[in-house]
């Protein structure tokens, strides 16, 4: 086990020192890279807050699905082959609500402000 | 040092024209930039935009229909009342300048962000629709005896490039899998019509003032095929920047803008645009895929490219929302 503070509180430190301290000192150009860089930083650490609950709930549902184990990547690429062959479609019990369990998780963490994003969450699934 | 080679250019072409001045790079990439410029000029200055590709990189990629073929395209359009820059010059090689093409400069709004929120275009907002649907129909109608010679692109033959491309990024995405059965189950085969397709319409490559649209920029994607395919594209949520309940770039309705192109002759097939959106949202989330792998591969190493791959979600979900919809 490695010490602390963790990886998130480590982010999340380096993230608000950007934008409180340096954002107000820079312009143009460089101010944009700015933003993006904090973007990264505020990314990787939803990722890292988010990333262990919702992919042991990916797992299971793929295993759910395609009657085997396996890592994440393994059972993602099992069933983009599946999809691919057409053993697997959107008349599969469980696929649709699969696929947007997984989106959702994935757009919490990539795109939390998308609008279509928003749209959905604000939907009873 | 580009100044000089633009005053001498413009002094050959330009009747009375004394030099050029405020030269400044708006975009550029490795083999193609952008330049605003002012032709001095005894009238009264003139706006100009150069395009061009530096010398030693005369190639145009794959997917492009090249510089040469974009300046006579943006000419013809002009010449049919299609809203487009006029081309002042094309390069030659005693410009010194590269390959490429000096065209005038419209002023006007690109981005599209501001386009959709700022006051100044409020009052246009509301016009764009239907006003797109008469500018494309007008483009789709441009003479194809005129045309420079451009790839020639089916619904099928687009399915089968997308497919390639998704496959050699080695990316296992299961929406991205199901999006492709989707298209290869509802290909629409050839069209009933072939024309010149524009193949990058949308909110973002318009010049936009305060009475609408004055400008149809980036004609790189050109080609014939489907012209079904600018209006699905137009409608790809991607290019709504949050106004997902508008569906033609945050703008307006299908329905303002199919009226647009059928009051301007030309008939809608809604089945075809419908296709053609599902299409255009793959492939911008393909083209997001491909930005990942240049960031990994080295030759653009920056955060914005990184960051781009992880926009390929966004498609997913607008995927999801037009091929799987989840009840309100």
């Amino acid at each position: 086990m490695q010490d602390e503070p963790t990886p998130i509180e480590l982010t999340k430190a380096v993230a608000d020192f950007l934008r409180n301290d340096i954002t107000p000192l820079i312009s143009g150009h460089q101010a944009f890279k700015l933003r993006v860089a904090i973007n990264i930083l505020d990314l990787v650490t939803r990722q890292l807050t988010q990333e262990a609950g919702s992919e042991a709930r990916e797992v299971e549902r793929l295993r759910g699905l395609l009657g085997i184990d396996g890592s994440v990547t393994e059972l993602n690429r099992a069933l983009a082959e599946r999809i691919a062959k057409g053993e697997l479609d959107l008349a599969t019990p469980g696929l649709a609500e699969h696929l947007w369990a997984t989106t959702m998780d994935k757009l919490a963490v990539d795109q939390p402000n998308y609008a279509s994003y928003r749209r959905e969450l604000g939907r009873n699934p | 040092m580009i100044e000089a080679a633009l005053s001498r250019s413009v002094r050959r072409w330009c009747e009375g024209a004394t030099g050029a001045t405020s030269a400044a790079k708006l975009s550029g990439g490795a083999s193609q930039e952008t330049w605003r410029f002012d032709i001095t000029h005894p009238d009264g200055v003139i706006g100009a935009i150069l395009r061009r590709s530096p010398k030693g990189y005369g190639a145009a990629p794959t997917r492009a229909a090249g510089l040469a073929a974009e300046a006579q395209l943006m000419q013809l359009a002009y010449e049919a009342g299609v809203p487009s820059p006029r081309v002042l010059h094309v390069l030659v090689p005693e410009d010194d300048l590269g390959t490429g093409f000096i065209m005038q400069r419209i002023e006007g709004e690109t981005i599209a962000r501001k386009i959709l929120r700022d006051e100044e275009y409020a009052a246009a907002r509301p016009i764009l629709a239907r006003q797109i649907g008469g500018i494309l129909a007008g483009l789709h109608r441009l003479p194809q005896d005129k045309l420079p010679a451009l790839r020639s692109r089916g619904a099928t033959q687009e399915i089968a490039e997308f497919e390639r491309d998704y496959r050699s990024l080695n990316w296992p995405k299961p929406v991205f899998e199901l999006a492709l059965r989707w298209l290869r189950d509802h290909d629409p085969g050839p069209a009933a019509e072939t024309t010149l397709v524009h193949g990058d319409f949308r909110n973002g490559n318009l010049i936009i003032g305060a009475d609408g649209v004055r400008a149809v920029l980036d004609w790189e994607l050109a080609h014939l095929g489907d012209p079904m395919e600018d209006l699905g594209w137009v409608c790809v949520n991607s290019w709504r920047f949050g106004e997902i309940d508008k569906p033609v770039g945050g703008f307006g309705t299908r329905e303002e803008l199919f009226a647009g192109y059928e009051a301007a002759g030309r008939k809608v097939d809604p089945e075809r645009v419908k296709f053609w959106e599902v299409m255009g949202t793959l492939r911008w989330g393909i083209m997001c895929g491909g930005m990942m792998q240049r960031f990994r591969e080295g030759p653009d190493h920056s955060m914005e490219r990184a960051m781009i791959g992880r926009r390929a979600s966004e498609t997913e979900i607008d995927l999801l929302r037009l091929l799987a919809p989840r009840g309100s």
